[in-house]
C-alpha cells in the first residue's frame, strides 16, 4: 500500500466527484421528455421518427402499472430476440470464424443475462460468438438494459419527487432518450478514446501470428474418438506438441467495450474481459473504464438531489456510497497487498503481493480497486480473476455484491436499490423522531415497508436458496474448481452474481451445463424482475402521496448522522444475512490459509 | 388487451429500431473513425517484420523458453498464450494444485537465473496472469533474468539492461498503473541485435 | 384516575400477568406476532430435540428452556401493560353499576333498569341520582359530580342549551333536578368506550404497528432462511448443524426484543394518555398525535385567561384619571359581566376609589342592549351626586350617542381609541352627558409560561394557529405577544373547518381543542379533535379524544405521548437489530468451532465453550426482554430538542448501546453459566 497507490485512489475519487454534478444535471435534461440538450440539433429528428415510427405518443405519460408493464414487456422481446439470433448464429452473416448455434440452455443463459443487465457469460466469447452476435444480439442488450435500469431509477425518482399523481412518465420516452442523449454519445467518444489506447475495432478475420519462438506444450493425448487416453494408472498420457502459431483476436470490439463499462454490463468481448490486453491495453484506458462504471450511477445522485429539490439529500447518498466503497477498496487492497503467506512461504517475494490472476500493468491496487468498483456497481467486468484474489480480497467482491450493489450501482438499478435502504433505514430510525416516518414529506408505512421489504427478500432467498441448493447438488459440485472454502465461496459467488445482476464470476466455477445455466438465468430473472416490481409499486405509491411540507420535527435526510443512520441499516439489515455463509467461506479460508491449510 | 397489443407492437418496433441505431449505426460509426484515427492500434497493434509475416501483436504476450529470450509469466490461456481462450488458472488462494505449481516454477526460476534458495522470487514471475496474455513482467522480474540472457547470447548485462528499460512501459500520464517491461518486444529488440 | 402508575412490581398486577403468560402461549394467539410465533415453534422443537438428543441432552434442555422463557418474558410484558389497564378498568366498572332509571314516559315517570334505555328516552334525575346512560341535558341546571371519570372531586354544572350540556352515565347529581335526553345506548356509552380502551380489549394495531409488524415479520423470515440454509452449506462444509443450535442461531437473531415488547409498548402508550385523563377512541388518535404538526387552539381560554380585563384608564385631554376612572366605576358596578367587573376593580386598584352601591346613589342603571350597544348608569341627582348620565361603549356606539346629544368627539380621544385597538385591546369610550372622559382600555391577558410553551412546540416542529373572533388587528397584537406562529381572526365554525382543509391539502396534520356544539365539524375534520369533557355532546362525539380535565392546553401533553410511543418502538426496533452483531460473534465462531479450530479468534469475547456461548447468547436474548420491560411500559423519554438532536441522542443510545451491550452481557453470563458449570 504505497503512497503512489494511494495518490491514484485520490485521483480516482476526485475524478469521480468531480463529474458526478455534470452529469447529474445531464441526467435531468434527458429524462425530462422536453429537455433540451446541445445535441437537439442532431438527434431531435431522430428521436421524433423514432417515435413516429414505434408509435408512441412521447407527451402521454403511464402510471406505475403501464410503466412496468411495458418495461416487461419491452425486456421480453428483446430476451426472445437475442434468443433467436444465438440459436440460429450459424446461419447468419458475420461469422468469419463459422462458430455453431448455442445449445438451448446456453442461449437461455445467456439472453436472459444479458436482458438483465447481468452478462454472466458461461460461454467464452472469442470462441463462441460471432461478430453478428456481438454487434447486434448482446450489445443491443448492453444498451437497452442499461437504459432501462435508469429509466426505472428515473421512474421511482418521480416518484418521491411528485405528490398527488399517478404518472411517472413513458417508459419509451426514458428509454429512446436515455440511449439516444446519455448512452450513444458517450459511448461513440468513449470508444474511440479506447482504440486510442490499443482497444481493436475492425471486422477482419482473427489474425495468424507466427510466433517467436516455436512453443512446446504438453497436452493429454486424445484417441481416435476423442477420448482421453489414460496409462495404467489410469492418469492421462501426455504427449507434447510444438505450437508455431498464435490466433489473434480481432472484431468490433471497443464499441461494445465502452457501453459494457458506461452501461455497468461486464459482458466481456473475451473471456478474460478487462484483463485482456485488447480489452483493456493500458492502466490509462483501465482508469477511464473504472470510471465510466460509476459515473452514470455516481450522477444519477445528483440528480435524485436535484428532482427532490434536496441537494444535500443527494449527495448524503453518495457520501454513504463512497463510504462504503472506500471501506471495500482498503480491504481488498490490503488483502492482495499483503498476499498468500502459502506462497511466501515457498520463496515468492512479500512485497509483491498477491499477483495469481492479475496483469502486471495494472499491478495489486489497480486489480483491488477494478475489482471492488465493478462489483460496487452492477458492471461484473473485471481485470484480474477474483476467483484468485486472497479470501478476504475475494470477500469484498463478493459482499458487494450481496449488499445488493447499491454502492453506486448499476446504472439504474443501483439508485433504486440504495433507496429501499434509504426507506428503511427512514422508517427504522425515523420512528425514533417520534413522528410517523417519512422520507421527503412521504409517510413510510405499512404498504411501503411491504415493498422495500420485498425487494431484499429477494435478494436473499434467490442468492441463499439457488447457493443452498446448488452445494448438495451433483450438478453443482461438478462445476468447482477448488475445494474445501473457497468451493463454497464459487458457488456463492455465482448466485451472488447473477442474482444481483453483476455477471463477475469466481471463474474457476464450470457453469456451461444445462443445471447451471438454468439455474443462474433463473436468479437472473429474479434478482432483475422480481426486484422491480415492488419497487416500481413503490414508485407509484409514492407519487399518489401528499407531500407534508418539512419542519424542525422532520425526519433529516441529509448530513453526517443520516449517512451514519443509512451505513448501519445497509450493514445491520442488508448484510447481515450473508454472514454465516461468509464465514463459512471466505472467512474461514483466510485462517485456514494463515495456518497454511490447502485443499 | 388493445393497450398490451399496442405495447407489445411499440416493444418490437423499439427493438428493431435500437438494433439499427446501437448495433448498426453506432459501431460502424465508431468504426470508421477507429480506422481513420488510430488504423495500426484498431487493426490489433500487430508486428509484421520484413518479410511481411505478422509476428505477434506488441500487447500480446507470446511464450518463450529459450535461455536467449526473457521468460514470461506462467500462463493459462489454453495451453499457454492461447489467444483464443484468454484466461485466467482461476485456482484459489487455498489451492494445492496452485501451491504445487507455484513451488515447482519458484525451484525452475531459482534455477535457470542462478539464484539461491533463500532469493525471494517475483511474484509475477510464479503466477499466472488474469489474461494468460500478459504481455508484461514486472522491471525487478526482468532485473534477475538479464544476466541470464546476456550470458547466453553473450552480451554485457548493461546492455540487457538497457533494452529492458527501452522495453518498458508505464505507468501511464507518470502515475497510473505499474510499470512492465513488454517481453515479447524486448525479445524482438534481442533478435534484432 | 390520576394517580401514579403503579410500580411494576405491584404483586397485584405481576402476579396475574405470569398467569397469563402462559395463558398467551396459545399458537392462535401467538400467530398474530411472527416474530414470537417463531420463537414459539423453535422451543418447541428443541424440547422434541431434546427428548431425542443422544449426547449432551443437558445443554439442549436449557436451550429449550430459556426459549420457553423468552416466549413467556414477551407473553409477560403483554400481560403486564394489560394489567395495569385492567386495574384501571375494575374501578371504571365499579361506576358502571347498573341502576334503576326514571324514564318519563308521556309526561309520567317510570322505573326502568338502565341497560334497557334506549337512544332518545328521556330520563329524570335528581340530587343523589346516579345518571344512568350518557345524554344531554334538555331542561335544568345541577351540579354533578364527576369523579367516577375524572377523579375530579369538586362537582361540576350541567345545564340545558349551551355548551354544558352533556353529562355522562355514572357520574351523579349532587343538586337540583334534570331531565336528560339519552344519547348512547348500554355498551356504546363513553363510560363503556372508556373501558374497552383501556382493557385494550378491542385494540387494534395502528398503522405505524402494522408496519413494524410487517418489516419484523420480514425480519424474520430472512433469518429463518438464514438459519435453513446454512444446514446444507454445513453439509458442503462437513459441518453438521444441530437443530437446537440453528434454533439458538435462529431466535437470537430475529428481532425477539422488539417483537416481544410492541404490544406492551402500544398498550401502556394509551394507559399513559389515560393517567393524564384524556381519553381516546383509538390507537391511531394516539399515533396520529405524534405526528401533528399544525395545532390550532382557541384564544379564550388557551391561550388568553377567560376573558378580556380593563387594563388602562386613558383620560381624554383636560379630564383627570380619577374622575374619567370614577365615572368608570360607576358606570359599571352594576356590570356583572367580567370586563365591568375588571373595571371597578382597576379604578380601586389604581385610584383607590370605592364601589358603591348603585341603590344608594339613587342612580338608575342602563344595561347593555343590542341597540344601544352601550351601558352606564343615569343619576337622578339624590343623595349628592349631581344628576347626569353616564355611558359606556364602543368608540362607534358612543359616536352615534354623541351625535344624537350633538356633542363633540375630541380627536386624541380618536387617537387613543385607535392606538389600544392597534396594541390588540378593546377600547371603551366613557362619557358623561355630552363629555368624553377618555377611553378604558381592555385587554387580553395572555396565561403564564404559555409562550415558552410555543416555543418548545415550535422546536417540536409543530405549528400554532390561534383561533379567535376579535378582529385581524387584535388577534395580531395578542399573536404576536402569545408566541404564536399565525392566527385566524374573526373566526367563524365554517373558516375553521376550511382552515383545516386547507392545511391537510398542504400535506399538514392538524390537531385542535373545542367544545362547543358548532366546533363539531372541525374537530371531526381535524386528524386530532380533542373535545373538552365539559363540551356539549356533539363535539364529545365528534372529537377523536376527550379531555376529562377540559384542559385545552393538554393537547401539548397528547403529542408528546403520541411521540413517545413512536420512540420507543423506533429505539427497540433499533436497539434489536443491533443486537445481532454481538450474537453472531457469541454463535457463529461456536457452530465451527468443531469443525474449524481456526476460526478461534473469531470468538472475540473469548467465551468459555461452544456451548457456554450458545447458551449465554439465548440468555442474555430472553431476559433482555424482561430488561426492557420497565421501558416499554414508561417509554422513552421524549424532549423538545428538534428531530436531529432526538435522533443523534436515540442512534447513540439505543443504536450503538444496541451493539455494544450484548457483548458486555453475553459476556457475564457466559462466566456466570460456566462458573455454574451449566454446561
Amino acid at each position: 500500500m504505497e503512497a503512489a497507490d494511494w495518490f491514484q485512489l485520490v485521483v480516482y475519487v476526485a475524478a469521480l466527484a468531480a463529474i458526478t454534478k455534470p452529469m447529474g444535471l445531464y441526467l435531468m435534461r434527458v429524462l425530462d421528455a422536453n429537455g433540451r440538450t446541445w445535441l437537439d440539433p442532431l438527434l431531435r429528428p431522430l428521436e421524433r421518427l423514432t417515435y413516429r415510427f414505434v408509435g408512441v405518443k412521447p407527451d402521454c405519460e403511464q402510471d406505475w402499472k403501464q410503466y412496468t408493464v411495458a418495461m416487461l414487456i419491452f425486456s421480453l422481446v428483446s430476451c426472445l430476440f437475442t434468443y433467436a439470433i444465438l440459436r440460429l448464429q450459424h446461419l447468419l452473416p458475420l461469422n468469419p470464424q463459422g462458430f455453431g448455434a448455442l445449445s438451448p440452455d446456453l442461449a437461455f443463459n445467456t439472453a436472459v443475462s444479458f436482458t438483465t443487465n447481468t452478462n454472466w457469460q458461461s460461454y467464452s466469447g472469442e470462441s463462441t460468438m460471432s461478430y453478428l452476435s456481438q454487434m447486434v444480439a448482446l450489445t443491443l442488450h448492453n444498451f437497452t438494459s442499461a437504459a432501462t435500469g435508469i429509466a426505472l431509477a428515473a421512474a421511482l425518482v418521480r416518484g418521491i419527487a411528485r405528490h398527488s399523481v399517478k404518472t411517472l412518465g413513458n417508459f419509451w420516452v426514458d428509454l429512446v432518450r436515455v440511449t439516444y442523449y446519455l448512452l450513444l454519445p458517450i459511448c461513440l467518444v468513449f470508444a474511440v478514446v479506447l482504440v486510442s489506447q490499443g482497444m481493436i475495432q475492425n471486422f477482419k478475420p482473427y489474425t495468424t501470428a507466427k510466433l517467436v519462438e516455436p512453443m512446446k506444450i504438453s497436452v493429454a493425448k486424445v484417441d481416435q474418438d476423442g477420448k482421453p487416453v489414460t496409462d495404467k494408472a489410469g492418469r492421462p498420457v501426455m504427449e507434447t506438441h510444438t505450437v508455431t502459431e498464435q490466433t489473434i483476436v480481432q472484431g468490433p470490439m471497443a464499441s461494445q467495450v465502452a457501453i459494457k463499462m458506461l452501461g455497468t454490463n461486464g459482458g466481456g468481448y473475451v473471456n478474460a474481459n478487462a484483463a485482456h490486453p485488447f480489452e483493456n491495453p493500458t492502466p490509462l484506458s483501465n482508469f477511464l473504464q473504472m470510471l465510466s462504471i460509476f459515473a452514470i450511477g455516481s450522477g444519477l445522485t445528483y440528480f435524485l438531489g436535484r428532482m427532490v429539490s434536496n441537494q444535500a439529500h443527494g449527495w448524503s447518498v453518495w457520501a454513504a456510497m463512497m463510504a462504503l466503497f472506500l471501506g471495500g477498496v482498503l480491504l481488498c487492497w490490503h488483502s492482495e497487498a499483503a498476499g498468500n503467506p502459502i506462497h511466501q512461504q515457498l520463496g515468492v517475494a512479500a512485497a509483491d503481493g498477491n499477483m495469481e490472476g492479475k496483469e502486471v500493468r495494472f499491478g495489486v491496487f489497480n486489480s483491488a480497486l477494478f475489482a471492488t468498483v465493478t462489483t460496487d456497481a452492477s458492471c461484473g467486468a473485471v481485470n484480474a480473476m477474483h476467483d484468485s484474489f486472497t479470501p478476504l480480497g475475494g470477500f469484498v467482491p463478493l459482499f458487494n455484491i450481496q449488499l445488493g450493489e447499491i454502492i453506486v450501482g448499476g446504472v439504474g438499478a443501483g439508485l433504486y436499490g440504495m433507496l429501499v435502504f434509504v426507506i428503511l433505514a427512514v422508517f427504522i430510525a425515523g420512528l425514533m423522531v417520534g413522528r410517523t416516518p417519512e422520507y421527503l414529506g412521504k409517510k413510510i408505512q405499512s404498504y411501503e415497508v411491504k415493498m422495500a421489504m420485498l425487494a431484499l427478500l429477494v435478494l436473499a432467498v434467490s442468492i441463499l436458496g439457488f447457493a443452498a441448493w446448488a452445494v448438495v447438488s451433483s450438478w453443482g459440485l461438478a462445476g468447482l474448481n477448488n475445494g474445501g472454502p473457497h468451493g463454497l465461496s464459487e458457488i456463492l459467488y455465482a448466485f451472488s452474481s447473477a442474482n444481483g445482476n453483476n455477471g463477475s464470476a469466481f471463474a474457476g466455477l464450470t457453469t456451461n451445463t444445462p443445471w447451471w445455466n438454468t439455474t443462474l438465468g433463473l436468479a437472473m430473472l429474479t434478482g432483475r424482475f422480481l426486484m422491480i416490481v415492488p419497487i416500481m409499486a413503490l414508485a407509484g405509491l409514492l407519487a399518489r402521496q401528499k407531500v407534508s411540507p418539512p419542519s424542525a420535527g422532520t425526519f433529516p435526510v441529509a448530513g453526517g448522522t443520516f449517512v451514519g443512520l443509512l451505513l448501519g441499516t445497509i450493514l445491520l439489515v442488508g448484510a447481515l444475512n450473508f454472514l454465516p455463509a461468509l464465514t463459512l467461506g471466505p472467512v474461514v479460508e483466510h485462517l485456514l490459509m494463515l495456518h497454511g491449510k490447502l485443499f | 388487451m388493445k393497450t398490451l397489443f399496442s405495447e407489445l407492437r411499440a416493444a418490437v418496433m423499439v427493438t428493431l429500431v435500437l438494433t439499427v441505431v446501437c448495433c448498426g449505426m453506432y459501431p460502424l460509426v465508431v468504426y470508421g473513425l477507429a480506422q481513420t484515427l488510430f488504423g495500426d492500434r484498431a487493426n490489433g497493434s500487430l508486428i509484421v517484420d520484413r518479410a511481411g509475416v505478422v509476428r505477434g501483436s506488441r500487447l500480446i504476450g507470446q511464450g518463450f523458453a529459450a535461455s536467449k529470450y526473457f521468460h514470461p509469466r506462467p500462463s493459462a490461456a489454453g495451453n499457454g498464450y492461447d489467444a483464443t481462450s484468454s484466461g485466467g488458472s482461476n485456482l484459489g488462494p487455498t489451492s494445492k494444485r496452485l501451491a504445487d505449481a507455484v513451488q515447482e516454477r519458484v525451484a525452475a526460476y531459482r534455477k535457470e537465473n542462478g539464484l539461491k534458495d533463500t532469493d525471494l522470487v517475483p511474484a509475477d514471475a510464479v503466477t499466472a496472469s488474469g489474461s494468460g496474455l500478459d504481455p508484461h513482467i514486472s522491471v525487478r522480474n526482468a532485473g534477475l533474468q538479464a544476466p541470464r540472457v546476456a550470458r547466453t547470447r553473450r552480451l554485457s548485462v548493461e546492455k540487457v539492461l538497457a533494452l529492458v528499460r527501452q522495453n518498458t512501459e508505464g505507468p501511464d500520464l507518470g502515475f497510473l498503473g505499474e510499470p512492465g517491461v513488454n517481453v515479447l518486444r524486448l525479445n524482438l529488440a534481442l533478435d534484432s541485435l | 384516575m390520576t394517580a401514579k402508575p403503579p410500580s411494576l412490581l405491584d404483586w397485584h398486577i405481576a402476579a396475574p400477568a405470569v398467569g397469563e403468560s402462559f395463558k398467551k402461549l396459545d399458537p392462535r394467539r401467538m400467530f398474530r406476532n411472527p416474530v414470537m410465533f417463531v420463537t414459539l415453534i423453535g422451543a418447541a422443537l428443541t424440547t422434541a430435540a431434546a427428548f431425542t438428543a443422544p449426547a449432551s441432552r443437558g445443554f439442549v434442555i436449557q436451550l429449550a428452556v430459556w426459549l420457553w422463557f423468552t416466549v413467556l418474558f414477551a407473553n409477560f410484558a403483554e400481560a403486564v401493560a394489560e394489567g395495569r389497564g385492567k386495574a384501571q378498568a375494575d374501578s371504571l366498572r365499579k361506576a358502571r353499576k347498573d341502576t334503576v332509571a326514571r324514564r318519563l314516559h308521556d309526561g309520567r315517570e317510570e322505573p326502568i333498569p338502565a341497560p334497557e334505555l334506549r337512544q332518545g328516552d328521556l330520563v329524570v334525575c335528581e340530587a343523589g341520582d346516579v345518571i344512568p346512560a350518557d345524554g344531554e341535558v334538555i331542561e335544568g341546571i345541577a351540579s354533578v359530580d364527576e369523579a367516577a371519570i375524572t377523579g375530579e372531586s369538586a362537582p361540576v354544572i350541567r345545564e340545558s342549551g349551551g355548551d354544558r350540556c352533556a353529562v355522562t352515565g355514572g357520574t351523579r347529581v349532587i343538586s337540583d333536578r334534570i331531565v336528560i335526553r339519552v344519547t348512547a345506548e348500554k355498551g356504546h356509552g363513553f363510560l363503556d368506550r372508556m373501558i374497552a380502551m383501556v382493557e385494550g380489549a378491542r385494540r387494534q394495531k395502528t398503522p405505524n404497528e402494522i408496519a413494524l409488524t410487517i418489516l419484523l415479520a420480514a425480519l424474520t423470515f430472512i433469518f429463518l432462511l438464514v438459519c435453513v440454509t446454512l444446514k446444507p452449506f454445513g453439509i458442503y462444509s462437513a459441518t453438521p448443524f444441530p437443530l437446537p443450535v440453528l434454533v439458538a442461531l435462529l431466535v437470537c437473531l430475529i428481532p425477539t426484543t422488539i417483537g416481544g415488547l410492541l404490544s406492551a409498548i402500544g398498550i401502556s402508550g394509551i394507559d399513559r394518555l389515560i393517567r393524564r385523563n384524556v381519553m381516546a377512541t383509538s390507537g391511531r388518535a394516539v399515533e396520529a398525535a405524534g405526528d401533528v404538526d399544525v395545532l390550532l387552539l382557541d384564544k379564550t381560554g388557551t391561550i388568553t385567561l377567560g376573558n378580556r380585563m380593563a387594563t388602562a384608564f386613558l383620560p381624554a385631554p383636560h379630564v383627570t384619571p380619577e374622575r374619567l376612572a370614577a365615572a368608570a366605576q360607576f358606570a359599571s358596578l352594576a356590570d356583572e359581566t367580567p370586563e365591568g367587573r375588571s373595571i371597578v376593580v382597576l379604578a380601586k386598584q389604581q385610584f383607590n376609589l370605592r364601589g358603591r352601591e348603585v341603590a344608594e346613589q339613587q342612580a338608575k342603571f342602563v344595561p347593555f342592549t343590542a341597540q344601544t350597544r352601550m351601558s352606564g348608569v343615569d343619576f337622578s341627582g339624590a343623595n349628592g351626586h349631581p344628576p347626569c348620565a353616564i355611558r359606556k361603549g364602543a368608540a362607534e356606539a358612543i359616536r352615534v350617542y354623541l351625535d344624537q346629544l350633538g356633542g363633540q368627539f375630541p380627536a386624541a380621544v380618536s387617537q387613543a381609541v385607535d392606538e389600544v385597538a392597534r396594541a390588540g385591546g378593546t377600547p371603551l369610550v366613557v362619557v358623561e352627558d355630552r363629555d368624553v372622559l377618555g377611553v378604558v382600555q381592555l385587554k387580553d391577558v395572555v396565561k403564564g409560561g404559555i409562550k415558552e410553551r410555543f416555543a418548545q412546540l415550535r422546536a417540536m416542529g409543530i405549528r400554532t394557529v390561534m383561533i379567535t373572533g376579535d378582529n385581524p388587528l387584535t388577534a395580531a397584537a395578542i399573536a404576536a405577544e402569545a408566541g404564536v406562529d399565525d392566527f385566524m381572526a374573526q373566526a367563524t365554525p365554517e373558516a375553521k373547518l376550511r382552515r383545516i382543509r386547507e392545511e391537510q391539502a398542504a400535506g399538514h396534520l392538524v390537531a385542535m381543542t373545542g367544545d362547543g356544539t358548532n366546533d363539531a365539524p372541525a374537530l371531526a375534520q381535524a386528524d386530532v379533535g380533542v373535545a373538552m369533557n365539559t363540551g356539549t355532546q356533539a363535539a364529545r362525539e365528534a372529537g377523536n379524544m376527550v379531555d376529562l380535565d377540559s384542559n385545552p392546553t393538554k393537547l401539548i401533553d397528547i403529542v408528546e405521548i403520541g411521540k413517545q410511543m413512536l420512540i420507543t418502538r423506533g429505539a427497540l426496533t433499533t436497539f434489536s437489530i443491533a443486537n445481532d452483531v454481538a450474537k453472531y460473534f457469541a454463535i457463529v465462531p461456536a457452530m465451527l468451532m468443531a469443525t474449524f479450530p481456526v476460526i478461534a479468534p473469531l470468538n472475540v469475547m473469548r467465551l468459555a465453550s461452544p456451548e457456554s456461548a450458545i447458551l449465554s447468547a439465548v440468555i442474555f436474548n430472553a431476559l433482555v426482554i424482561i430488561a426492557l420491560i420497565p421501558l416499554a411500559l414508561r417509554g422513552v423519554a421524549y424532549k423538545p430538542i428538534g428531530a436531529l438532536a432526538i435522533l443523534q441522542r436515540n442512534l447513540l443510545i439505543y443504536g450503538l448501546g444496541g451493539v455494544v451491550i450484548p457483548f458486555l452481557g453475553i459476556k457475564a453470563i457466559d462466566v456466570l453459566v460456566t462458573a455454574l458449570k451449566l454446561v
